[in-house]
């Protein structure tokens, strides 16, 4: 086991750096740009049943430290990722990748999931109950303990892989969400999803997105993000995918202390597109600066 | 795509909003006109993508307009580095020129317009442009196509400079293809107006620039499209105005 190796639910990874769902599309966009393989693993784009287009522009706006983005799970469908775009990937990366999956109702869900995790490019299936952009689904089966857990009971009855439930960061008790799923069988928890946020142009007197709110990114959030995965590692047994903010190798270490297993990086991929190669390259000679000999041993050192 | 440095030769203003900026570097992931450049600056967290509007051996030039607080940022500086990606978007397509091709930009998307002449004429077309402005005094680069040898006509708004009126106005003759770029309102009446085939340049609100986010996503009749990555030229048979 190398000093940056971790275990994230019995799959082990080179590195703990995951490029976040939403930022790294389906892997081979990036794989012009560096050899992708260097990753721990990535989270691909999130996926739905059926292909979305997702909502109308302006989708993007900028804020301090940080964007605002309302894409609305743009997908091309379940179907056309497993027959189009992970055979794509399948020439540029030989490592298990994250599926993540996104729905508008429980079987919409277990529906996506059954296929993906016949997939066997397929490591994991991160379950994202926390998209603040579309209506009607998504963040609303994240901010109840109780639809929560009936996803991830779903889910896990009918897949065999390992279950990262992606939480949303837009409720008054992310902890009691965590446990919820973590009794429903879950086999990790990946926090946090983007802050619900809105910004309104000066000159046109209207929000600049137009679906007027959208989800917050970027380093204006890693406290919070940091401060949750805190709140959840010490609250659950399964491992914590921490995110939300990350930009250095400074960052994973953190989030590493605060109880992640592995780090997933977002925002930042969007303004450097080479920052997780940057990030991997730069971290021997961060932990060797704050004399850690193994990533995997500083998990949750925090306290 | 590249990610590299470029140091700022010159800033300097052609109107009260309207910069131009050279920049000296490596650009050789510049391939073809219509392409824009993605510019990061300390002071803001995406980076600001601005067409480019020539590119000669080490240096490209732009010209930007200053419209909120990045660009006021960016009018500032005189000297120093800019941590830059090139070659994003696809550019125009000169392969479809015809002899008699017809520029047509709008205030700020008059700018890739210029290094798209140089290349036809460059190859034997005859050129003719036309220049929409509002008045005046926010009218920029007419010398510098004529220059280039291009047949050039300049309409504004209200009337103060050139031909009176829109852009349109001034398309009643004879072309073999259109290349345009300005905003949606003038490339929809463009669309409307123009008697041949053609490659519109669209402008979006970006996340990343180089297609990662699926933040600038379009609808067309060849499916869905990212404006920074398969466009952010697109063809006129396979656009769809939805807004």
């Amino acid at each position: 086991m190398g000093k940056m190796s971790v275990n994230l639910c019995g799959i082990e990874l080179d590195n703990p750096i995951i490029p976040a769902s939403g930022t790294f599309g389906y892997g081979y966009e990036f794989a012009e740009l560096y050899d992708i393989n260097i990753l721990g693993t990535f989270s691909f784009k999130g996926t739905t049943k059926d292909a979305r287009f997702g909502n109308p522009t302006p989708r993007i706006a900028e804020c301090t430290a940080g964007m605002i983005n309302a894409v609305g799970l743009q997908n091309p469908g379940v179907e056309k990722v497993i027959s189009e775009e992970l055979p794509k990937l399948k020439k540029c990366f030989n490592k298990k990748v994250m599926a993540n999956v996104s729905g508008f109702s429980v079987d919409d869900y277990v529906y996506t999931c059954e296929k993906l995790d016949k997939c066997e490019q397929v490591g994991w299936l991160e379950v994202n109950v926390s998209c603040p952009n579309v209506h009607g689904g998504g963040m609303s089966f994240g901010t109840s303990p109780e639809a929560a857990a009936e996803v991830t009971k779903a889910v896990k009855a009918k897949t065999t892989k390992p279950v990262i439930i992606k939480l949303s960061p837009n409720v008054t008790d992310i902890v009691s969400i965590a446990k919820a799923c973590e009794e429903a069988g879950a086999d990790g928890i990946s926090l946090i999803n983007t802050l619900l946020g809105m910004r309104i142009d000066l000159r046109t007197k209207k929000p600049v997105i137009a679906n007027k709110m959208g989800g917050f990114s970027g380093s204006a959030i890693f406290p919070v993000a940091v401060r949750m995965v805190y709140q959840v590692a010490n609250a659950v047994k399964i491992p914590v995918v921490g995110m939300g903010g990350v930009s250095s190798a400074e960052d994973v270490i953190e989030m590493m202390l605060a109880g992640a297993t592995a780090v997933e990086i977002g925002a930042a991929n969007l303004v450097d597109p080479f920052i997780c190669r940057d990030i991997i390259n730069e971290l021997p000679s961060v932990m060797e600066k704050y004399k850690i000999n193994s990533l995997s041993e500083i998990i949750g050192g925090a306290k | 795509m590249k990610q590299s440095f470029f140091e700022i030769k010159s800033n300097t203003a052609l109107t009260d909003s309207i910069m131009k900026m050279e920049l000296k570097g490596d650009t050789s992931e510049i391939t073809r006109s219509g392409q824009f450049i993605n510019i990061k600056l300390e002071e803001k967290f995406l980076r600001r993508p601005i067409s480019v509007c020539d590119c000669e051996g080490d240096t490209v030039t732009i010209i930007y307009k200053i419209v909120g607080a990045g660009t006021e940022q960016m009018s500032r500086k005189r000297k120093g580095s800019l941590d830059i990606l090139t070659g994003l978007g696809n550019g125009y397509d000169t392969s479809l020129s015809g002899e008699k091709p017809l520029l047509i930009g709008g205030g700020v998307g008059v700018p890739p317009l210029y290094m798209l002449a140089k290349k036809l004429i460059g190859e034997g077309k005859k050129v003719s442009v036309i220049l929409g402005f509002n008045t005046k005094s926010e009218i920029f680069y007419e010398k510098e196509f004529a220059d280039l040898g291009c047949e050039v006509t300049v309409t504004t708004v209200d009337g103060s400079y050139g031909t009176k009126g829109f852009v349109t106005n001034a398309m009643d003759r004879e072309y073999s293809h259109i290349y345009t770029c300005g905003p949606e309102p003038m490339l929809k009446a463009v669309y409307n107006e123009s008697k041949t085939s053609g490659q519109f340049s669209f402008e979006e609100r970006m996340g990343c620039g180089f297609g990662a986010c699926m933040g600038c996503s379009c609808k067309t009749l060849y499916g869905n499209k990212r404006i920074c990555k398969d466009g952010p030229v697109l063809l006129k048979e396979e656009i769809i105005w939805e807004k």
